[in-house]
């Protein structure tokens, strides 16, 4: 891919009218850390944000930043920390699971709803993303949302363009909300769960009033040879402490309280928004399901039955990261039909390209709600100039 | 005073009107229809009175399916339609027109299923705000948006315009707290979006219908996030002799890393209005209120109420009472979420929505102050402040046509000012018709044809809800 690296608005702008004109489709790039998500998109030309850089706003007693879309994430952290701020929704980095070398964007943040742990308190990145500036399949810059928390001002395409992955235009800036990074985290881990016993504990957590911030479920073998499960807890230094006492006591039926804290829990929740855990062995086609949360382990199970597969939880159940075999179709008739049970559905996260060329890598839409994403696209970018084909099938 | 524009109605559909009505009668039982003149009273507007018409009919029908055919039927004869929750937008959201028939959602009154497991209520649309707290409060749980209208508004119009309330500083609007919805468009599809799950795949549709403003399709059920109760909550009053020093203060509270779970500020003005309503004790001689509630137990709340007092008193706080019981608490807030009820008995007002960015909360409150005054009128201000959201109550006689005449002029002037400082025209009420011939201010042209595009995806025709959000004179080639 030849990349056109515009280093304004106004000049991506033009670069977007001249693709439309000429009906030349570009993908969209950023940090290139993600740039394997997706159907496969074969396109001659790359738009790269990687020269729309810089924050232009931050104000710490507003709990408020934009940035350019290419500004990296390590940036915008480093500038958050030094006012004892943060994303509320602490993104993943992909780059180890992808095994890509970049640093992800605050842009690609947003366009890909990119969500940690702690959305389970917090909300996900479109919960904060309060504004965006974008370069539609028209050329037009756009923008929607702004820098306040509460705007219902017109209709709502800050959300849209929240996980669109960049199908939906150009992002050129983007708004988040902050929160303050609490003064200390503990982490109360219960160990040798079964998985069911362990989503029980997890969503019973989630059910007390102790504002856990992490609720992970790590099943024996997976860097341990006891399951782990993981409730992080966090506030003032003797809110956290006050919690993690709670929380012992409300979760006692479910065994003895272990504490973690310092360097053995910053590596353990490095681990989870590093997605370092399944990584290994580089073969293995990684799947992300998203189901009702105490339907995690039936979900699972029956997915075992048919696969040869390694998983943990997150979101006290609701999210399930699953390796599986990259043969036939890497597990998606299973999987698909074991998270339609439990109202939820999968994305494949990584896979080779063949593996990508033969299946759906977003859940597949039916109906109306196909009619509407096609619809979306069309009227943000009526002649698919950016990311053809990557979410929605247009042929 | 200068009108707002409401379409005009299709002669076409007034001249069928029987037709439309007798096929109605087919497609739905009974009490589900109204068209008798005296009964479609009460539907000719919503809590923003001074635009009323008279609705074609009212349907209230009692399941989706029943949604689906009304909508499919008046999608093939062109006959716009209205959603109506319990009427209680300040926008005009609600408000129909003479060719319209209007939706309303009373009848889909049930919480069906409740999973505190999963923290999930689902419920049909018209069930009210405070219900579903109301209803899994036994279990120590609630629902966290809490606009003041709550014991009447619905669900459906909570999603249409996005609702706010008090503690969204903490927990958010209801975007944040909605998992999924049962949508019907106006070619009679249902569609469901999201659901138990923690997102949804695809598009954000669910991000999108919320505040959408009933333009994009009829909400017949939702699955709602429901929260377990803090330990416990204790508001806390703060009273300043200055009312642009008490924004100040909000601005500083926020800035320190303290995220109480809601600041509400109420003016002089206010607090005599609320105090007289509902003998909340608030202190009576004071420039400016702030209700500032922290939660969780008693150690974490004094630890937090200790870090707030201490900032208030750099900014010369003049009064400090905390609620001393459950009983206080409750009128504390009772004379809050008041206010816009006490209000109206002693004049007539028009409450502006506009957002500010925090840092501006002070110079926006002097700036308001000017403005009134210049006007010659009298304005209460009580609003949530943690999150910038503020609500003048332009006080006015709306038999004055002058005085009326000024009070929107001053209300225009207020929000323009919002926008201009960064913020925007409504952060909660939805644009409707009032501040619909403002977006122009807030966006150019291009932004609101994007929008546009956006909604003739789902209803191409523009019969849901026409007359609605876009400036009628900006819709350029984007209007049928």
């Amino acid at each position: 891919m030849t990349p056109l690296i515009p280093v304004s608005e106004e000049e991506a702008a033009i670069m977007a009218l001249e693709a439309m004109k000429a009906k030349t489709p570009l993908r969209i790039t950023g940090g290139e850390t993600k740039l394997s998500i997706g159907q496969l998109v074969e396109t001659e030309l790359s738009l790269s944000t990687k020269k729309l850089k810089g924050i232009t706003l931050y104000e710490p007693s507003e709990m408020v930043l934009s940035a350019r879309a290419g500004t990296t994430l390590e940036d915008v952290e480093e500038a958050l920390s030094k006012h004892n701020q943060m994303l509320p929704f602490e993104p993943l980095d992909y780059a180890h699971l992808l095994g890509t070398e970049g640093k992800p964007t605050l842009g690609a943040v947003a366009a890909g709803n990119i969500s940690g742990p702690r959305r389970i308190l917090a909300g996900a990145a479109r919960d904060s993303l309060i504004g965006v500036r974008f370069i539609n399949g028209k050329g037009e810059l756009i923008k929607n949302g702004g820098r306040v928390m509460k705007n219902v001002t017109g209709l709502d395409l800050v959300k849209l363009q929240a996980g669109a992955w960049g199908t939906l235009g150009l992002l050129t800036q983007v708004t988040f909300k902050l929160l303050p990074r609490p003064e200390k985290n503990i982490t109360l881990m219960l160990e040798g769960l079964e998985d069911e016993t362990a989503i029980k504990a997890l969503c019973r957590a989630a059910g007390t009033p102790f504002e856990a911030s992490g609720l992970v479920h790590l099943p024996k073998g997976l860097g341990h040879d006891k399951a782990r499960t993981l409730i992080r807890l966090e506030g003032f230094s003797k809110q956290a402490s006050y919690r993690f006492d709670e929380m012992a006591k409300v979760l006692s039926t479910f065994g003895r309280a272990v504490k973690v804290d310092g360097y053995e829990q910053d590596v353990i929740w490095q681990d989870v928004i590093g997605l370092r855990l399944l990584a290994e062995p580089r073969d293995k086609a990684i799947w992300r399901l998203s189901v009702r949360p105490t339907s995690g382990p039936n979900t699972i199970d029956v997915i075992k039955q048919a696969l040869d597969c390694t998983y943990y939880y997150d979101w006290s159940g609701g999210l399930i990261w699953l390796s599986t075999n990259e043969e036939g179709d890497g597990g998606e008739e299973t999987i698909r039909n074991a998270v339609a049970a439990a109202d939820g559905h999968a994305t494949l996260i990584r896979g080779s390209r063949q593996l990508r060329n033969r299946i759906s890598v977003f859940q597949p839409q039916e109906g109306a709600l196909q009619r509407l994403s096609l619809g979306i696209k069309r009227s943000f970018d009526p002649v698919s100039i950016f990311n053809p084909g990557l979410m929605v099938k247009e042929g | 005073m200068s009108a707002i524009k409401i379409l005009k109605p299709d002669p076409e559909v007034l001249r069928k009107r029987h037709k439309i009505i007798k096929r109605l009668a087919e497609l739905l039982p009974e009490p589900c229809l109204i068209d008798d003149e005296r009964e479609l009273k009460p539907f000719e507007t919503d809590a923003f009175t001074a635009y009323r018409r008279v609705p074609l009919a009212v349907v209230l029908p009692e399941t989706t399916q029943q949604v689906a055919d009304v909508l499919k039927y008046c999608a093939s004869e062109g006959v716009p339609v209205v959603a109506r929750g319990a009427g209680t937008s300040l926008a005009g959201g609600a408000i129909p027109q003479e060719d319209a028939v209007v939706l309303g959602v009373s009848k889909l009154n049930r919480i069906l299923d409740v999973d505190f497991e999963n923290r999930v209520a689902m419920v049909q649309a018209g069930v009210t705000n405070l219900n579903i707290s109301n209803h899994v409060a036994p279990e120590d749980f609630f629902y966290a948006p809490d606009p003041s209208s709550q014991l009447a508004c619905t669900i459906a119009g909570n999603i249409g315009m996005n609702s706010g309330g008090a503690h969204c500083l903490k927990y958010g609007v209801t975007t944040n707290n909605l998992l999924g919805v049962k949508v019907v468009l106006m070619d009679g599809s249902i569609v469901d979006v999201g659901g138990d799950a923690l997102d949804a795949s695809g598009y954000d549709f669910l991000g999108l219908l919320c505040g959408s403003e009933g333009q994009l399709g009829i909400i017949t059920e939702a699955k709602v996030r429901i929260l377990r109760k803090a330990e416990s909550a204790r508001p806390v009053l703060f009273g300043f002799n200055d009312g642009k020093v008490a924004g100040a203060c909000v601005s500083d509270i926020i800035g320190s890393g303290i995220i109480p779970v809601a600041i509400e500020y109420m003016d002089r003005e206010a607090i005599h209005i609320c105090e007289e309503f509902a003998h909340a004790g608030y202190p009576l001689d004071v420039e400016a209120l702030l209700i500032v509630e922290v939660e969780g137990s008693e150690d974490e709340m004094s630890e937090m109420l200790e870090a707030i007092i201490k900032i208030a008193k750099k900014h010369k706080v003049v009064v400090i009472r905390e609620s001393q019981s459950a009983m206080e608490a409750a009128s504390i807030w009772k004379g809050r979420k008041s206010a816009f009820g006490a209000t109206g008995r002693v004049a007539d007002y028009i409450c502006m929505d506009g957002t500010v960015p925090l840092s501006k909360l002070d110079y926006v409150l002097e700036k308001t102050g000017d403005i009134i005054e210049h006007y010659g009128l009298r304005c209460a201000n009580v609003f949530h402040a943690g999150d910038g959201n503020m609500h003048p109550l332009i006080l006015h006689n709306c038999n004055d046509e002058e005085e009326s005449h000024k009070a929107h002029l001053a209300g225009d002037d207020i929000l323009k000012l919002c926008v201009d400082v960064g913020g925007c025209l409504t952060g909660e009420h939805g644009v409707g018709i009032e501040k619909r011939d403002l977006m122009l201010h807030q966006f150019e042209q291009k932004d609101l044809d994007q929008q546009m595009a956006v909604r003739m995806v789902f209803d191409p025709d523009w019969l849901l809800n026409p007359s609605k959000v876009f400036p009628l004179d900006a819709r350029g080639t984007y209007y049928k």
